[in-house]
């Protein structure tokens, strides 16, 4: 699933509710195994804000809240990566059609930042629509390489 | 931990002293609330201290840039107060740091306004 060579294990695999506390309860806990995998602390908060961006992207604008829809939140460790993925029931969003909120004008509006964020934090973001319908989002961290 | 802040008033300038966290809920509409209710005076005049936001997310961040929009739009100014390392950070990378006016030291943030 990790969509890499290497031997992932499962760390974690939740089903959470379309509301802001899953967000909350997601990046603490991709901060609990992000610590135990050695990931260094400047590197932990961009880690935990990166997965608090996917999954408010994932209950904010896939699943708009709605009750019935769920967000999938697993988290798959290495020796040498974290990743997370993020899974919702929207219609799903093209990242690269999402203007780029540093280019002219765009830096004074007021959202549309949480995709560059994660790029810039993350190794590795890779969005693709799953084959029953919605939304999986995949951050990915190399560890041992920084922070 | 959510936001709390807290407004006292320096001469003609409102500076919001903002602890906590900064994010998508009851952050963000927090410092919303707190700003609206300083911007209600033309050529408004408002000094945000950032020096206890231990975390910011995309939306603390559009709070800011709204702040500051709605505000020049009425005449008023939005300067901030005492970054911490990772707010700078964010505001390098999104490119804000160079739309506010940012002090270490609030006397000289304070003159700046006048």
């Amino acid at each position: 699933m990790s969509g890499s060579s290497e031997q992932t294990n499962c760390a974690l695999h939740l089903e959470l509710a379309s509301n802001l506390d899953s967000v909350d309860q997601a990046e603490e806990k991709a901060l609990e195994i992000a610590a135990q995998c050695g990931v260094g602390e400047d590197e932990l908060h961009r880690v935990g804000m990166s997965v608090r961006e996917a999954m408010v992207n994932a209950v904010v604008h896939g699943n708009k809240y709605n009750r019935h829809k769920k967000v999938l939140f697993r988290v798959e460790t290495s020796p040498h990566s974290m990743i997370v993925i993020i899974c919702d029931e929207g219609n799903g969003f093209d990242p690269d059609q999402v203007p780029d909120p540093n280019e002219g004008e765009n830096v004074l509006r007021q959202s549309g930042r949480g995709i560059m964020l994660i790029r810039a934090f993350m190794d590795d973001y890779v969005v693709r629509r799953r084959s029953g319908g919605g939304t999986e989002v995949k951050l990915v961290k190399k560890i041992g390489q920084s922070g | 931990m959510s936001v709390s802040v807290t407004t006292r008033q320096v001469g003609d300038v409102s500076v919001l002293d903002v602890a906590g966290r900064i994010t998508l809920g009851e952050g963000s509409s927090t410092l919303r609330e707190s700003l609206r209710a300083v911007t209600v005076v033309r050529d408004a005049k408002i000094l945000l201290n950032l020096e206890e936001v231990t975390y910011i997310d995309s939306s603390g961040i559009g709070e800011l840039v709204s702040g500051f929009t709605n505000l020049h739009e009425m005449g008023g100014q939005l300067k901030l107060l005492k970054l911490t390392k990772r707010v700078r950070d964010l505001l390098q990378i999104t490119k804000l740091y160079t739309v506010f006016e940012v002090f270490d030291d609030e006397a000289t943030a304070i003159r700046s306004f006048h």
